[in-house]
């Protein structure tokens, strides 16, 4: 299984889809005008701060609220690898696995980790930090699908004979 | 030497018995009027003085009509601050009541009253023969701290009107043609004065949009003669006048037109100056993506039914976004109460709350690039309405009616 | 063993029955995308390879959240969507005429026992009429234009059951407030709500919508009201057996009963900044206030409305508060309009808008900023999502909020 180690952020519960994308900047063009006001409502700093390949450790709820799509894509788009939270909501969560953004549900990790710490993810396996290590369960198969597919788009794409 | 009635009004606000243009004089203002567009900059300005204070509350009005309801925070931040300092200072506050220029006109000015407004519009209380003008912050606020300003005194062109308008041409018509006749700065510096029997034909609200459309031809200010329309209009918001004057018969007039209303055709302003008119029929076909029934310049009763009327049983086309903004609060429940905000929102417009919108380009309605409006506000400016390549044509309220249905410039008579 | 609605629902749908936890592909009965998200819908589309739609029939594109653009930018949505209406050959375009999810179900796009998807989460409002509704993303919404279908996962039920008659001053909007207070944010995630008992029965549709339509803000799949004789009316349709069977059988499983007796209800708010923040607006009294917004899909229409006005008629707004309403529809502001409601709003000093979106999505509306209060009628508090992040944002009833309005201050109906 893929593994990867990078810095974490830490956030808190119920981070919402307005805090990770205000609707003022919806419109925009393109998801990558769109990434700096990232988390713009609760950590203005934050979406220049966060280098490619880190994560996001965040509490229960994560991406509560609205279907905007964006909310994962710009996820993505600042190049965070993947979001451990102890839940997630529904849209958000389909919509993270639909552009291959890769969540993972842990409730124990939050209590010990600080920002910035590093950890390692082995998918579909678990997670160490500070030599501890914190199992994870693995998605149904019919997301793995989608996942290996490259997301739902490229799922599609196949479908309709294209790649 | 007689006087115009610019040069009355100044005079009599100067405390002199006679001026004439070129003079200057000190003078003291009875009103003051501000909008959301630049008081909060105004307010900065006032808090670094050193002995700050306001000569007479009471001759203060602050109105928010640009961003109504509010739509950045930024303007929202505009909007407390000058909200806060209405409220400590006891000035009289609105918001949401309308346009600024009507809001004034059916609340608080009258005839013979010499009023400066933070708005290039204020020209338009010309309309009851008040002298209003338009000044930037700095003048302004001056006039707050003092009660007084100074005030070069205008030339004075004077347009006699003859005869009556067809069916079918409005006022509206008439004024974006004699701004193209004299053109977009036709009239810098001078007061334009309307009188003559052609006046007479021509509604309060007539006048108020040939009056506050005058400072797209330069123009100072505009005077009507006071009449028994205007003293009709003026009872009926229960105010007297407080002076009725006329221009002497011999007064100085820098240059006199005389224009019979019967000649006037329907006319539209091509982007992008207000004095690039042709006859309506020739701008026919053109596409549209928006069009705009509104404003301080035609967002009046007077202009919603004759877009009510032509509309009514119809539909605006499916392509177009038809924005119908009446002028002020009052303007909209007597429309509501006659069936007319029904009637467009029956034929599928935006029927907006009472504010200043697209005319002014950074509020709800603007347009995107390389869009086309048609237009019944005051500007057609590059970018006025919105995406800086865009495309702006100004006319009158049945034209901007005709060619929402149409999806296309058309005047009502072909539809 | 008996089945919950949305297993009966899934059950007609797929014709088999089903399970909680079961993964199914369910063929779509209607969808709808609004102004926001078409041109990310119209690429991925077009990404996908798809030549057609699968039924152009069955999709609904609505402008809502853009209406009127407030930003250089916004019209080119409706651009990219008029586009797509005609290169698809689509019939079902609203451009200016409301709320999306008040348009669905108003104008007879949904109908009970339906299986309906939408780019937007308030999307759960159409349980209202006992559809399954759900909210999705455009990259999803992309491939059931191409497919017809969608994969989902049986939801576990949790079963609300309200009897009693409700107090003069409580409005369904503070019965779904204090269930999300009580169930929490994400109390019932991946779950479907099923509403039952007397009180329910006795709401009109609109009522029903208020509820269905906040079920997403405890993270609810769906919230289902079984259609009776009012839904029918609502839908101008005459139920079939089918439809009518669409009620919770007594021996079906749910994973939670909540039972509430309608006379313990009072008036609430969602205070700042989450949804499941509810306190009495009793306990409340007396917060000085700025702004107050009626509408929104949750409150916005002609009974929301008509509850304001006879709180506000006569009367007039505080001084240096702003009362903005804005009706949900086209039809309901010439139903208010025709029935005097506007007239009382307009002279009260409220500030009408065109129906849309208006505040609640934060674009423009009455944006506000630092250490301003709203009461709102809508149903998102989150920080930033009426201006600044210091914007308190507090969650009401027409009633409530009306009722704020008069006062300047936080003020119990």
């Amino acid at each position: 299984m893929e593994k990867f180690s990078g810095k974490i952020w830490v956030l808190g519960d119920d981070i919402d889809t307005d805090i990770i994308i205000p609707t003022q900047y919806l419109a925009l063009k393109t998801v990558e005008d769109m990434a700096p006001y990232a988390f713009s409502p609760l950590r203005p700093e934050l979406a220049s701060r966060i280098q490619k390949g880190d994560m996001i450790v965040a509490g229960k709820n994560f991406g509560c609220g609205s279907s905007r799509e964006q909310a994962p894509e710009i996820i993505k788009a600042l190049g965070i690898k993947c979001v451990i939270a102890k839940s997630f909501a529904r849209i958000f969560f389909r919509n993270a696995i639909n552009n291959g953004l890769l969540l993972i549900e842990n409730d124990a990790l939050q209590a010990t980790v600080s920002e910035g710490d590093e950890i390692t993810v082995t998918i579909n396996e678990a997670i160490e930090h500070k030599g501890c290590t914190y199992p994870v369960t693995s998605l149904p198969e019919n997301l793995v699908d989608i996942i290996n597919a490259g997301g739902l788009v490229k799922a599609m794409r196949r479908l309709n004979g294209l790649d | 030497m007689g006087m115009t009635i610019a040069e009355k009004i100044i005079a009599a606000a100067a405390g002199v018995s006679e001026v004439k243009p070129g003079d200057i004089h000190t003078v003291e203002l009875d009103r003051l009027m501000s909008n959301d567009g630049t008081t909060h900059l105004t307010i900065d300005m006032y808090n670094q003085l050193k002995n700050p204070h306001i000569a007479d509350v009471n001759k203060l009005v602050w109105i928010v009509d640009h961003n109504v309801p509010c739509d950045s925070v930024k303007t929202a931040a505009s909007h407390k601050k000058m909200r806060d300092f209405a409220r400590e200072h006891g000035i009289t506050f609105y918001e949401g009541a309308g346009v600024c220029h009507q809001v004034m006109l059916e609340n608080h000015v009258t005839s013979g009253e010499l009023i400066f407004g933070a708005d290039s519009h204020t020209c338009a209380y010309g309309a009851v023969g008040a002298f209003g003008t338009g000044v930037g912050c700095t003048d302004y606020l001056y006039a707050m701290v003092t009660g007084t300003s100074w005030l070069l005194v205008p030339e004075t062109l004077r347009f006699n009107l003859t005869g009556k308008l067809n069916a079918g041409v409005y006022a509206r018509d008439l004024i974006l043609s004699i701004i193209g006749m004299i053109g977009a700065n036709g009239a810098n510096y001078m007061a334009m004065e309307f009188g003559g029997e052609g006046l007479k034909t021509l509604s309060m609200s007539d006048r108020i949009a040939i009056c506050n459309l005058c400072v797209e031809a330069g123009a100072k200010t505009a005077l009507m003669e006071v009449d028994g329309i205007t003293l009709e209009y003026l009872k009926a918001h229960g105010r007297e006048p407080k002076h009725r004057f006329a221009s002497d018969a011999d007064a100085h007039f820098a240059k006199v037109y005389d224009i019979d209303l019967s000649t006037i055709r329907p006319i539209v302003a091509k982007p992008h100056f207000v004095d690039n008119v042709v006859d309506a029929k020739e701008c026919a076909g053109i596409h549209i993506d928006e069009a705009f029934l509104g404003s301080c310049n035609n967002g009046r009763i007077e202009d919603l039914r004759v877009g009510a009327e032509l509309i009514r049983g119809k539909k605006v086309h499916p392509l177009v976004r038809f924005l119908v903004v009446p002028a002020s609060a009052k303007v909209y429940s007597q429309a509501l109460s006659e069936g007319i905000i029904d009637t467009f929102m029956e034929a599928g417009a935006i029927v907006m709350n009472p504010n200043c919108s697209v005319c002014w380009g950074s509020c709800q309605g603007v347009i995107g690039e390389n869009e086309v409006l048609i237009s019944t506000g005051t500007r057609n400016f590059k970018g006025r309405a919105g995406h800086k390549d865009s495309f702006v044509y100004l006319a009158s309220a049945a034209t901007v009616t005709a060619s929402a249905i149409k999806g296309e410039i058309t005047t009502a008579d072909l539809l | 063993m008996g089945l919950t609605m949305i297993e009966k629902i899934v059950r007609n749908n797929v014709g088999r029955d089903v399970k909680p936890g079961d993964m199914v592909t369910v063929n779509v009965d209607r969808v709808m995308i609004h102004d926001i998200f078409i041109p990310f819908v119209a690429a991925k589309f077009e990404e996908m390879g798809f030549q057609r739609l699968w039924d152009a029939d069955k999709v609904v594109l609505i402008y809502d959240h853009l209406v009127p653009a407030s930003q250089v930018d916004d019209t080119r949505h409706f651009r990219v969507g008029n586009e797509f209406v005609q290169k698809y050959g689509m019939k079902n375009i609203h451009r200016s005429d409301g709320i999306c999810h008040q348009l669905m179900t108003e104008a007879g796009y949904v109908k009970p026992g339906n299986i309906v998807f939408g780019t937007d989460s308030h999307t759960t409002t159409y349980g209202c009429v006992g559809a399954f509704s759900s909210g999705i993303g455009y990259t999803e919404m992309a491939s059931i234009l191409g497919t017809g279908t969608l994969w989902i996962k049986v939801p576990e039920t949790i079963r609300v059951s309200i009897t009693g008659k409700l107090p003069k001053n409580v409005m369904a909007k503070d019965i779904i407030l204090k269930l999300i207070g009580d169930l929490g944010a994400d109390g019932a995630t991946y779950k479907a709500l099923e509403f039952t008992g007397d009180t329910v029965k006795n709401m009109s549709v609109a009522s029903r919508m208020s509820m269905s339509n906040m079920a997403i803000e405890a993270g609810a799949k769906c919230a289902l009201f079984t259609p009776d004789e009012k839904t029918a009316e609502y839908c101008g349709i005459e139920l079939t057996d089918r439809e009518r069977d669409l009620e919770g059988d007594a021996d079906a499983r749910y994973c939670r009963v909540i039972n509430y007796k309608a006379e313990d209800f009072v008036p609430v708010m969602a205070c700042p900044s989450n949804v499941d923040n509810v306190k009495p607006v009793s306990a409340l009294e007396g917060k000085k206030i700025d702004q107050v917004f009626i509408g929104s899909c949750t409150n916005g229409r002609l009974e929301d409305l008509m509850a304001a006005a006879e709180i506000l008629k006569g009367k007039k707004v505080a001084p240096f508060v702003k009362l903005i309403v804005t009706p949900a529809s086209r039809k309901i502001y010439r139903e208010a309009a025709a029935n005097g409601t506007m007239a009382a709003l307009a002279e009260a000093g409220a500030i009408i808008t065109h129906p849309g979106c208006g505040l609640c999505c934060g674009r423009t509306g009455g944006i506000l900023t630092d250490s301003e209060v709203v009461v709102a009628t809508n149903n998102r508090n989150f920080l930033g999502r009426m201006g600044t992040s210091k914007v308190e944002i507090y969650l009401a009833s027409p009633k409530s909020a009306a009722a704020c309005a008069l006062t300047g201050k936080i003020t119990e109906p």
